[in-house]
């Protein structure tokens, strides 16, 4: 509230062409505004990503298709069946197709060992129509419904099966880890809830399908959970070093604390002037 | 009254203040008079690199202070239990008692995190200071005669120090900790006929058993600190023995130590400087996060994290364990032999005997029987330095192992390059390392010699009456040229028969030897060449 009074107020002192000692302070609400704008845009495009599915009309397969063939098929071929360039994805789902053009994997950049996550490059309606489109040449996963991924479920069990199912590769942390010839699997630090649910689901790269045998989708729930309240609370510890471990903290003390310490044995032992 | 008390009491007698009457109500009492005279002046000599065993000695005290808050909380238990504390992703997990109590220390003892971190951070830092102040031990050759019994004393520390470490590292027991035990289980596992049975004696039965946080705890808190203090006695006390070592420079020789007598001086740089090394610490522990347990949760045989890891110091063992080859197992006698795992311990156990008895085999080697007071410049004695800088080489490269996996993510190099090419460094390694510093040793001297003898360039040329143009060269100041010129020379020991006429293997492996060691060498400047070269000069 108190933002948008103080906007006139910068306006007025640009008009008489000084500046008032108040500018700075609207300036950074003025950007605080618009940077909050544009996160409550972008949370709510991933909140409305949830219905967009149901509305499978004719329409959106249409153009999905369009955009498909416009975008993918050069790999995946004009019906999605797959070319020598890349996989079929008939039957992937539209889940698939929400992570990988959802976090900027597809379209991929250059072959590797795996896609690498980079700006997304479709508005989430796009996005949504090519997972339409995709999700309609067969049956397979669905993009998550919204009460799996509140990050309200039980963060002791989330923890748990996080620590048995995925932390040998994500670390227990999330931080990541390496895979073999280059592989490796992700940070998961600021991944939204739908992209780690449907990477859980589809498998990505070189990932596991975790299906809902597997892990129920409570239980993915809760891994949600575990993940979103290890991000929320931070580290009681003071700053996290990566959440890398010990390799971590001996650099640390080698280079800043016998460092810190060495110097300061200079100056202690320094002749005076 | 004596009148050998401190320094600082001496002026208070006279004008018969406090502090003169309760110095004079103590020596009566305890005649303390003659310590204080024995110790309070012995000298030690101002450097910066002396000071790293005192850092060792700090971070050690610190640890005890830290660690006894600690035990006042911490259960050594492995009994079952459900954590009810404040840290809710654990509300309701089965964990050990140990576990719960570590976590209870974390989020629910006032202070308790701080302490816990402390703790951690003064022991990364306490053997880190100790690998630096024997790499300071190693290059200067201090540990020469008579110094011997103390670098084997010193190394002893070491070893405890990384017992400790390691002990205190499994205690909490959370999923990390677990993981290395399944390591060291492991590697006992490996040892032929007997690693079975060990591995059962100490974990009580299969691992993990229920008894070995309990165990580790008696020796971490009780018979390894133990261990260390006696031998931080003991090593202090040949400190004093000895007298401090000291760098050669004009004034110093292998009679004398210049320097400051503890008291006063010596006694309030060092009690600050104690000080100082807690206030480092504390920072650190106050601004950076260390072993988040409660991120690694319960330990569990099922998981293993990625970017699982010991502390840095037990890093090169992990590390050789990573760079043995794989298919390494074979049956024999109808017992499987795990090469892959026995071939590191073999390894590891190999360098760090080396580390221990090198000083025995270098003053075989040389022959030298000399007392030494003063140290070596790495510079002078080339053969040595460059074998340190190998053996630097060979600990990095297996302590660099321990970190693959962060090598490969961070690097966005693939894993198995980073394996192979640390396995190839392993052993080319040392050897680029032991040239180049030999050659880069050599060059200096070289370039001392340079310098004593005609001094520095000062870029300044000179046109003479007849013609010729010289570069004026500035010539170093006595001082100066001492340091340049005054170490001792190590000539390759003649191969001569012994008392029988004989020339024995040793003799020849010795002589061989030998050469190694002092073969490419630059001798001091002498008086000889000195005084020639100035006349030198002063007709350029």
């Amino acid at each position: 509230m108190s933002r948008k009074t103080s906007r006139p107020a910068a306006g007025k002192s640009r008009r008489t062409g000084r500046r008032s000692p108040a500018a700075a302070a609207a300036l950074i609400a003025v950007g605080l505004l618009f940077t909050g704008g544009a996160y409550a845009a972008v949370s709510a495009t991933t909140a409305n990503a949830q219905p967009a599915p149901a509305a499978a009309s004719q329409s959106n397969v249409e153009d999905g298709k369009k955009l498909f063939q416009a975008n993918c098929a050069t790999c995946h071929g004009l019906n999605a069946q797959g070319t020598s360039d890349g996989p079929s994805l008939i039957g992937v789902g539209a889940a698939a197709v929400d992570f990988q053009v959802g976090t900027g994997r597809m379209p991929m950049q250059g072959h590797g060992p795996q896609a690498q996550k980079k700006p997304v490059q479709f508005t989430q309606e796009q996005i949504n129509q090519l997972a339409v489109y995709v999700g309609s040449t067969a049956p397979g996963p669905s993009i998550p419904d919204a009460k799996y991924l509140d990050a309200d479920g039980d963060a002791a069990h989330g923890a748990e099966l996080f620590r048995i199912n995925c932390a040998m590769c994500h670390n227990v942390a999330g931080a990541g880890g390496a895979l073999t010839e280059g592989k490796f699997a992700p940070s998961l630090v600021g991944v939204t809830p739908a992209h780690i649910y449907e990477a859980m689901i589809t498998g990505p790269q070189n990932m596991p399908v975790f299906n809902d045998m597997n892990i129920s989708p409570e239980g993915k729930r809760d891994i949600i959970t575990a993940l979103k309240y290890q991000e929320k609370i931070g580290n009681p510890g003071g700053i996290g070093l990566g959440s890398l471990g010990p390799v971590a903290e001996g650099l640390f003390i080698w280079i800043f604390g016998l460092g810190a310490v060495v110097a300061l044995t200079v100056w202690i032992t320094a002749k005076s002037n | 009254m004596s009148t050998a008390t401190a320094a600082p009491t001496a002026p208070a007698k006279q004008s018969g203040g406090f502090t003169g009457k309760a110095a004079n109500y103590l020596d009566e009492r305890t005649s303390i008079s003659g310590a204080v005279k024995e110790f309070g002046r012995k000298i030690f000599p101002d450097h910066w690199s002396f000071l790293l065993g005192e850092v060792a000695l700090y971070s050690f005290v610190v640890i005890l202070l830290s660690g006894t808050f600690l035990t006042f909380f911490f259960d050594a238990a492995m009994t079952h239990t459900t954590y009810e504390g404040s840290y809710a992703p654990m509300n309701g997990v089965h964990m050990s008692a140990a576990m719960a109590s570590t976590l209870d220390i974390s989020f629910d003892i006032r202070g308790g995190l701080l302490m816990r971190q402390v703790h951690h951070w003064a022991a990364l830092l306490f053997v880190a200071s100790i690998g630096l102040h024997m790499l300071r031990v190693f290059f200067t050759g201090a540990f020469r005669k008579p110094r011997e019994i103390n670098w084997v004393i010193g190394f002893v520390l070491f070893v405890l120090a990384m017992a400790e470490g390691f002990t205190g590292y499994s205690l909490p027991d959370d999923l990390l900790s677990g993981n290395g035990l399944r390591i060291i289980d492991g590697m006992i596992k490996s040892f032929p006929l007997v690693g079975t049975w060990i591995s059962f004696l100490l974990f009580g039965g299969e691992f993990p058993g229920e008894d070995i946080v309990g165990r580790l705890y008696s020796l971490h808190i009780m018979i390894l600190p133990a261990l260390v203090i006696v031998f931080i006695a003991l090593h202090l006390m040949f400190l004093i023995v000895h007298k401090h070592t000291q760098y050669p420079g004009p004034g110093r020789t292998e009679e004398n130590v210049v320097g400051f007598p503890i008291l006063p001086v010596y006694a309030a740089k060092a009690g600050g400087f104690f000080f100082i090394v807690f206030g480092v610490i504390m920072a650190c522990a106050t601004f950076f996060q260390i072993n988040p347990i409660w991120n690694y949760g319960p330990y569990d045989p099922s998981p293993v994290s990625a970017g699982t890891q010991p502390d840095w110091y037990i890093g090169f063992a992990d590390g050789m364990l990573r760079l043995a080859p794989p298919h390494l197992e074979f049956v024999w006698l109808d017992r499987t032999w795990s090469f892959g795992i026995l071939l590191p311990v073999i390894i590891l156990g190999l360098f760090i005997v080396t580390v221990l008895i090198y000083p025995f085999i270098e003053a075989w080697v040389s022959g030298d029987k000399r007392e030494h007071h003063l140290l070596d410049r790495p510079r002078n004695a080339p053969t040595r330095t460059a074998i340190g800088a190998a053996g630097v080489t060979f600990y990095a490269v297996m302590w660099a192992a321990a970190s693959s996996d962060l090598i490969a993510t961070h690097f966005r190099v693939t894993m198995e390059g980073v394996i192979h090419t640390l396995q190839a460094l392993l052993f080319l390694g040392p050897v680029i390392a032991y040239f180049v510093t030999k050659r880069i040793c050599l060059g200096l001297q070289k370039k001392d010699r340079e310098i004593a003898l005609h001094g520095y360039e000062t870029g300044r040329i000179v046109r003479l009456p007849g013609g010729e143009y010289i570069e004026v060269h500035e010539q170093v100041s006595d001082y100066e040229r001492w340091e340049l010129v005054s170490y001792k020379d190590n000539a390759p020991v003649m191969l001569r028969p012994n008392a029988q006429g004989k020339i024995t293997g040793s003799m020849r492996l010795r002589a061989a030897m030998s050469r190694w060691f002092f073969e490419d060498r630059i001798a001091p400047v002498t008086q000889n060449e000195l005084d020639q070269s100035h006349g030198d000069d002063e007709h350029h």
